[in-house]
């Protein structure tokens, strides 16, 4: 009987970020996977014959300390150079934000723009260790732990006095009143505080946790702008496999688990391995979770094997998912008013108060009346991705609810996509005469074909209260549970969702460390 | 013209919804409150005595009385999953609970802190009865998220169940022509017949809160008073007596049972940190089983008894005779180091001693103990400090509430 060091549940790239780190270290890892791909949300897939997409389209943040780890670069993958963000307008007067500069507005804003860029990445490199360190543990007294605190408390001082205080200030501020305070484009306002919704319940008057998201995003390489990989995203869940493979470590596809195994007799709970869906029964010393928290423990292990508050607390996890993804095949280039090559990540979102608008239908149930969102070709950077000459389109269109008042009809389905196929259309004139097929995925729609509850972005809400220490909960939240042999890898933990590998990492580290004891 | 009956009560009645309800057994029950003491249990008009309270104490241990149990709440726990969630709920192992019979238990908030006491009866393999002082479906609902095979029905108002104890109890039963009563075991459960009944709608599980030989008596409300009146018949000769919170509240303290309010403050019921109270300190070990692999609070509990409890529950023998009600604990009779609290006292007139239970600091549980008591004199305060002994057998455990069959008389 084969008896694995660690058994990973999902082949997410935070599932194959901690199998490599594992596997490196000379453990014995098997990855389990649901689905027929790698990758998780970031899987690129087929959705018509020739052309390819995945869900998430675009890296912001991907950690650079594992591509230097992991020795990416030399297993294929080959980042992409960071693309400009534009706020796309009606009348062709688009805005187009880069790191060091901004083109479509008045002298006002982009001299704001540049003080306020520089402020925020002060802020983004106080907070960039934190990223990929565990985060302590609440009330408890392990020197680790409260190096970690003193760590925070220090990096805020190094601050300076001034801009400490502005960032207690702003650090839960509404994106609206950051922007109104710093700038006078609407659109730009709109286009700036994209990064801290997006994913989120949360739109541009909500106090919580959105510029802290933002600064989570700008800890990449490309301080927050997008990027494709030259050979797309695929190539860095290939060069993350082809590690792992070489480590010596194994991955199965389709091959979904239905049940943690637990042994109890009286020295209590422990994660003894998983159960397939075949009946297969697989053993390990730990069993590693990306899955969701929410499907982690309530689904998997069974609230016979927790704490009663604690089951209450994962299963109060906000997990409903906010964006839907429409995929478009294009037979050609689709051209958008006013830019030569759309290679750049586009946003339809003309003010602050149309992504409110867009909130305020979602969160009564309802079908936002005008989608905002946000649009890239991912076959511009990476030609693999369509056939030649053919193009796919991409758009991430946010405050579409994962519980629509009356449920995701085929007939509610088939309205939003043609509202969103003719939004895009008002920038796009040529577009509908190039849609060869189109795709329109709910969140309900992505919960059940990647396995992730709600279909979150982040697999739960990142928000104050479920991050940093908080995230999921606390008793889950440094990537060990409250069952021996059970750890979480996925984006439900520290620091969260997006393509960036923290959440791998960590757990990994952790596991190592807490493995010195086993 | 046609009338609704409720909508006219109402009109009649402007407190109709604020009126304590009436138990099953109110109409009987209402005709010997000779004194009109009432009040008011969960919702329920309730006695504290009837007559006298030193008389129904006297009844509960020389011949035999009925306390109304039913204001307690009670909930049928059913399907597939409902071993599992209450197994996992409770401290104690289910797997060893047979079917018709009944076990005590305990139950903890994940940091092991004792939510409330109560009786598991196990009626069906899928099939149980909780029985617990203060409402708990809040509780049991979130204990239930995550098992789908399951019912939970609360039976609080539509089960009428009369609490039977003292020594003559089974001889009455037994003249009240419950056949083969004498052979059921302590904790056991047995159904009868009544008023000429077939389907043996009766359950009676020797179960109670004095410490004596006892039963309780479980009836659908319809059969309630058919129950009482034939229970009093068989009971007449031997002075059958109800009795009210009040002999209730010696009785268990004399058998060392912990009540809410008194020696414990429910965990879910209490805002200061650690005000609550653990089955460790509550001396209630026994109920703890760790080589069950998991119950809520486990790993807090695990931790505690490693550590010690910080506080113990003792039983107090205590000079004189004033009971030591409220009064505060020490190391020393200068009363400079002050050491725990008594939570319940009385002087008890089987043992003939001043008895307390109390809660005292684990560090000084083998020193010296002093009571600071407080006592009247006509209209006059006087305190007293006077010398406890611990007590380590229970104060009062008669043979015969454990013998089967029990003694005749
Ligand atoms: C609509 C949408 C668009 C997004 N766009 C972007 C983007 O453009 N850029 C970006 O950086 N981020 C984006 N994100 C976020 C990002 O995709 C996710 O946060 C990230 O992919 C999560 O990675 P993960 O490895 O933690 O989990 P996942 O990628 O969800 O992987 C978990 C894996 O576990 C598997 N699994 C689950 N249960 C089981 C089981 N029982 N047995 C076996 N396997 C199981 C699943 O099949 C899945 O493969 C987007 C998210 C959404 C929902």
């Amino acid at each position: 009987m084969q008896h694995y060091d660690n058994i990973i549940i999902g082949a997410g790239h935070n599932g194959l970020v901690c199998a490599a780190y594992l596997a490196k270290k000379g453990q014995s890892v098997l990855v389990l996977e649901a689905s027929d791909t790698l990758g998780g949300l970031a899987a690129t897939r087929e959705f018509y014959p020739g052309y390819k997409v995945g869900v998430a389209h675009s890296l912001s943040h991907f950690s650079a300390q594992i591509v230097s780890d992991l020795n990416l670069t030399a297993h294929g993958y080959i980042p992409g150079a960071p693309m400009p963000t534009i706020g796309l307008d009606l009348e062709g007067k688009h805005v187009v934000v880069t790191r060091d500069g901004l083109r479509g507005v008045s002298k006002k804003d982009l001299d704001s723009y540049i003080d306020y860029r520089q402020l925020l990445e002060r802020f983004a490199g106080m907070l960039s260790p934190f990223w990929l360190k565990t985060m302590p543990r609440i009330g408890s007294k392990k020197f680790a732990d409260l190096t970690t605190f003193a760590q925070l408390g220090l990096k805020l001082r190094l601050l300076g006095k001034r801009d400490m205080g502005e960032f207690m200030r702003v650090a839960t501020l509404p994106a609206r009143d950051l922007m109104d305070e710093n700038f006078d484009s609407d659109l730009l306002k709109a286009v700036l505080s994209w990064d801290g919704l997006i994913g989120s319940k949360m739109a541009p008057r909500s106090p919580n946790a959105t510029v802290l998201a933002m600064l989570y995003r700008m800890s990449g390489e490309h301080h927050g702008a997008s990027s494709i990989p030259k050979d797309g995203i695929e190539s860095l869940i290939n060069a993350l496999h082809l590690v792992l493979v070489n480590a010596g470590g194994q991955v199965r596809c389709n091959a979904p688990v239905t049940k943690i195994n637990v042994k109890g007799d009286s020295t209590g709970l422990r994660a003894t391995g998983v159960e397939l869906a075949d009946g297969e029964i697989l053993h390990a010393r730990r069993v590693i979770s990306s899955a969701d928290p929410k499907r982690t423990f309530l689904q998997l292990l069974g609230a016979e094997h927790l704490e009663i508050e604690f089951t209450n607390r994962i299963n109060r996890l906000r997990c409903d998912g906010y964006v839907a993804k429409l995929h478009l095949a294009l037979d050609g280039l689709a051209h958008f008013s006013g830019i030569d090559i759309p290679d750049g990540r586009m946003i339809v979102a003309p003010h602050m108060d149309s992504i409110e608008f867009a909130f305020d239908d979602a969160k009564y149930g309802g079908s936002p009346a005008q989608p905002v969102m946000e649009i890239v070709l991912p076959s511009i950077n990476d030609s693999s991705m369509a056939p030649d000459g053919k193009h796919v389109l991409s758009a991430h269109v946010m405050y579409v609810p994962y519980s629509l008042k009356g449920g995701w009809t085929a007939e509610a389905k088939a309205n939003l996509q043609d509202l969103t196929i003719d939004t895009i259309a008002q920038y796009s004139p040529n577009l509908r005469d190039r849609i060869v097929h189109a795709e329109f995925l709910t969140p309900e729609d992505i919960e059940s074909s990647h396995h992730v509850t709600g279909g979150h972005w982040h697999h739960t809400e990142l928000s104050m209260d479920q991050m940093l220490m908080m995230r999921p909960t606390y008793q889950a939240a440094q990537y060990a549970t409250p069952i021996p042999g059970l750890f979480l890898c996925g984006a439900g933990s520290h620091p969260g969702g997006g393509l960036m590998g923290g959440p791998g990492h960590n757990a990994a580290r952790h596991v190592l460390a807490a493995g010195k004891g086993l | 013209m046609k009338t609704d009956n409720k909508t006219q009560t109402s009109k009649l009645d402007p407190y109709a919804g604020e009126r304590l309800k009436r138990s099953h057994f109110h109409p009987r029950q209402a005709e010997l409150n000779l004194r009109d003491a009432w009040s008011s249990w969960n919702g329920y008009k309730f006695a504290d005595y009837y007559y006298d309270e030193e008389y129904e104490y006297f009844c509960i241990r020389n011949s035999c009385a009925t306390y109304d149990i039913c204001p307690m709440q009670k909930y049928r726990i059913s399907g597939a999953d409902a071993h599992f969630m209450l197994n996992r709920m409770v401290t104690r192992d289910l797997n060893k609970l047979k079917e018709d019979r009944v076990t005590y238990v305990c139950w903890c908030t994940d940091q092991g802190r004792l939510i409330d006491d109560g009786t598991i009866f196990k009626l069906g393999s899928e099939s149980f009865m909780l029985t617990c002082g203060s409402p708990s479906l809040a509780w049991l609902r979130k204990s239930a998220l995550g098992f789908e095979r399951l019912e939970i029905t609360d039976l609080s108002d539509d089960l009428a169940a009369l609490s039977f104890q003292g020594p003559t109890t089974c001889e009455v039963l037994k003249k009240m022509g419950l056949e083969g009563i004498q052979n059921l075991k302590p904790f056991n459960i047995m159904y009868f017949d009544i008023g000429g009944s077939s389907h043996k709608p009766l359950m009676v599980s020797r179960t109670g809160f004095t410490g004596d030989l006892g039963y309780e008596l479980w009836i659908a409300p319809q059969l309630a008073l058919t129950l009482w009146d034939e229970l009093y018949a068989a009971g007449d000769d031997y002075g059958i007596q109800p009795y009210g919170e009040a002999a209730t509240n010696m009785a268990r303290l004399e058998a060392g049972f912990i009540m809410p309010g008194m020696e414990f403050n429910e965990a879910l019921k209490t805002v200061n940190y650690q005000y609550d109270q653990t089955p460790f300190e509550l001396n209630l070990d026994w109920l703890v089983d760790f080589n069950k692999p998991h119950f809520n609070g486990r790993s807090a509990l695990l931790e505690e008894r490693d550590r010690g409890p910080k506080y113990r529950l003792v039983k107090l023998d205590i000079a004189g005779n004033k009971p030591a009600d409220e009064s505060a604990l020490y190391a020393d009779q200068k009363c400079s180091v002050e050491i725990g609290y008594v939570t319940s006292a009385m002087w008890s007139p089987v043992v003939k001693a001043n008895i307390a239970l109390a809660m005292i600091d684990s560090d000084y549980i083998d020193g010296s103990i002093w009571a600071e008591i407080y006592y009247g004199k006509e209209l006059r305060h006087h305190s007293k400090v006077v010398r406890c002994v611990l007590q380590n057998a229970p104060f009062w455990a008669p043979d015969r509430a454990r013998l089967t069959p029990p003694p005749a008389f």
